[in-house]
């Protein structure tokens, strides 16, 4: 088992034919995921790395029978791409795009929770992410693929080359993910730490969650509210931007901190009051899962 | 971008928010003449600068005649000003307003904000205006006023209603304030602002409902459906950090003496956090993006180098779709363009991370390479000393 992606998965690539879309379908490709098709308004019937290409997401979604939707359009257009997939049935949206106004993402999640509302099973990743991947069955992002292994920790985060570093010191202490989401730097997204977190939670795979957070926002405290509430997995924080200066944006548009709110001292200070295990130096965090789960192994191993 | 009282209130204008006349604003060489003061009087004269506070840095000030708004005006442009919002920095007055002031009755708190757990604007208010949101907040909660507003329909009648009533706004300036509360909340879905504020808004002693101060946060992201805010200065950047933006490098100034590239915005981030555990001080965050190119990382080393208290310079790169081979390459070309006199380390993971760490240290550069982001900060420290 995984979250959000597998084998089984058939995803669609939006701006398919573009330079970006070109290239990181490509690796997914041969990463091994199963990329079925793609959609560039105006280039209908044509194919492009050895895919049909339709005209819109309904005819793509009729034609495959898609399920997951991966986004590369340019931010002006990417919130309408959002709604295409979610239009034509597509149950999870992955959304690369980075620098989408923050008022088309208001009107998306509006859009997105009434469709939700009338029965429709709708998941938004991102946008401003690197994407979701299931190792050994399906990457559907912009992550180098290699780093990753096959395994029992579960991977959530704001940010992308800060997955990659996380996700490189697990697999370097011998042990894997199930799958690892980035869910985004954006203020307002799609799926947040705690719909993420809920999913690692029921997933017989995952054994521990290691959740990467940065400054701005709520999204960590409201975390630490589900973790000491429902959650029975081990995770392991770090919160990027200690340092950061208030008022500026570090790179992310939701990286700012505003006013009191959103500050590192209260993510902190909220993860470990609800039991999780919060490193305060980055290059620590793979070792910290290992010293965990590894003796739980051995024990394993022992008994049989 | 964050803008200036004065262009916030040309904003205004076109939505019809009340305000006081404006005499008009000037920049360090103008000549005073170009402000044009007449009537009884008095004015208030106040310092274009993005900090609040500035009242009690010197800079606002009230005129009784025209001669002295303008002996005032042109006494502060150039003036430093230091408040609890400039972390320790001076600003320089760069811009005066010049405006007519009035004796005020009750002061006002109100806002339009991102709630961003919510997924949609809101209005923040406060019967007590004029000083902090951020302490009244904190020390009196319930004095906060919120309202979710839909970014479709705008503010409903009934709700701008129910904040007047609220706020205690009289029957006299009733309709006015109701009128005012959704000509903010369009401003702020129309502008695609991260934050409009009038603090405080007003009711003068002669009864007149008026916006004293402004304050707008726009989003970068939707500059392109907004060419004439595209074609601002952004006042709060530096030169170096304007300089970055035009190449497509996100560069930050700060106050440390160890330059740092890094790839993505996050692990930017962390490693300004590692570099400060490891006992030192970083001089700037810059990511220099994902595809780390030889020419991206050659114009990275100058804009790091262009800031003279660097005395080191970390680069910590993660290779994914960009491989370490590639970007040691990019390293080692770029240190032949750029002359780097300051101590060098270099952190790379990731893709062909063998390859690279072989070409730099083949390279015969002058630097040191480090196998974690810790011991890279450590070395980085270390050497700045």
């Amino acid at each position: 088992m995984s979250i959000l992606l597998n084998k089984k998965t058939k995803l669609i690539v939006h701006g398919l034919t573009g330079a970006q879309g070109s290239f990181h379908a490509q690796q997914c490709l041969d990463y091994g995921s199963n990329i079925v098709g793609g959609v560039t308004p105006g280039k209908g019937g044509t194919e492009h790395l050895g895919r049909p290409v339709f005209n819109t997401a309904r005819d793509a979604v009729k034609a495959t029978g898609a399920n997951a939707s991966l986004i590369f359009v340019p931010p002006p257009y990417a919130a309408d791409s959002i709604l295409e997939a979610a239009d034509a049935g597509v149950e999870v949206i992955i959304c690369i795009t980075e620098g989408i106004p923050v008022m088309d993402m208001v009107r998306v999640k509006k859009r997105l929770e009434a469709l939700k509302a009338s029965g429709k099973n709708i998941t938004l990743v991102g946008p401003n992410c690197p994407g979701v991947i299931t190792p050994g069955e399906c990457k559907a992002g912009i992550m180098p693929g290699y780093i990753h292994r096959k395994g029992s920790v579960g991977v959530v985060s704001r940010s992308g080359t800060l997955t990659y570093e996380a996700v490189w010191q697990v697999t370097s202490q011998g042990l894997g993910q199930s799958t690892v989401v980035g869910i985004g730097g954006d203020p307002v997204q799609g799926m947040n730490f705690v719909d993420t977190l809920k999913l690692f939670q029921a997933d017989k795979q995952t054994e521990a969650v290691i959740m990467i957070g940065e400054i701005g926002g709520s999204a960590e405290e409201d975390a630490a509210l589900y973790i000491r509430k429902a959650m029975t997995k081990p995770v392991f924080c770090f919160v990027a931007g200690k340092t950061a200066p208030p008022g500026r944006r570090m790179g992310h548009a939701g990286a700012i901190v505003e006013g009191n709110a959103g500050t590192h001292a209260s993510k902190v200070e909220a993860l470990k009051k609800a039991g999780a295990t919060v490193v305060d130096n980055l290059s620590g965090i793979g070792a910290a899962v290992a010293a965990k789960l590894k003796p739980a192994k051995k024990a394993k191993a022992a008994r049989k | 971008m964050k803008l200036l009282e004065y262009e916030g209130k040309e904003i205004f204008e076109r939505y019809q928010i009340p305000m006081l006349p404006r005499c008009g604003v000037i920049k360090i060489g103008d000549c005073l003449e170009k402000l044009h003061i007449d009537g009884p009087g008095p004015w208030v004269v106040k310092a274009q600068v993005l900090a609040g506070g500035r009242g009690k840095a010197g800079g606002v000030k009230l005129a009784k005649t025209p001669a002295e708004a303008r002996d005032l005006a042109g006494k502060m442009l150039g003036m430093k000003i230091i408040t609890h919002q400039t972390q320790g920095k001076a600003l320089t007055v760069e811009e005066v307003l010049v405006e007519e002031a009035c004796a005020i009755e009750r002061e006002i708190y109100i806002s339009a904000v991102m709630d961003r757990k919510a997924a949609c604007p809101a209005i923040i208010a406060s019967a007590e205006g004029g000083m902090s949101i951020e302490e009244l907040a904190h020390s009196h909660p319930e004095k906060i006023i919120k309202v979710a507003v839909d970014a479709e329909a705008g503010l409903l009648d009934f709700q701008a209603r129910q904040l007047a009533f609220d706020l205690r706004i009289p029957q006299k300036n009733f309709r006015e304030f109701t009128q005012l509360a959704k000509q903010l909340v369009k401003v702020f879905i129309e502008m695609d602002a991260n934050l409009v504020e009038i603090n405080p808004l007003i009711i003068s002693k002669d009864g007149r409902l008026l916006a004293i101060d402004s304050k707008i946060v726009t989003d970068d992201n939707a500059l392109f459906r907004h060419k004439d805010l595209e074609a601002k200065p952004d006042h709060e950047a530096s030169e170096i950090e304007k300089e970055a933006k035009a190449i497509g490098i996100n560069y930050i100034g700060l106050d440390g003496d160890i330059g740092c590239m890094v790839n993505g915005a996050g692990l930017a981030m962390a490693t300004l956090d590692t570099v400060k555990m490891a006992g030192g001080d970083a001089a700037n965050f810059l990511d220099v993006g994902g595809g780390a190119t030889v020419d991206q990382i050659t114009r990275a080393f100058q804009i790091i180098l262009k800031d003279s208290k660097v005395k080191a310079v970390l680069v910590n790169i993660f290779g994914g779709i960009m491989k370490c081979d590639n970007i040691a390459a990019g390293v080692v070309e770029a240190s032949k363009k750029v002359k780097i006199n300051v101590p060098l380390i270099v952190r790379l993971e990731g893709t062909n991370v063998e390859e690279g760490r072989k070409i730099l240290a083949k390279s015969g550069l002058k630097l040191e390479q480090a196998g974690s982001l810790w011991e890279a900060a450590q070395k980085a420290v270390k050497a700045a000393r």
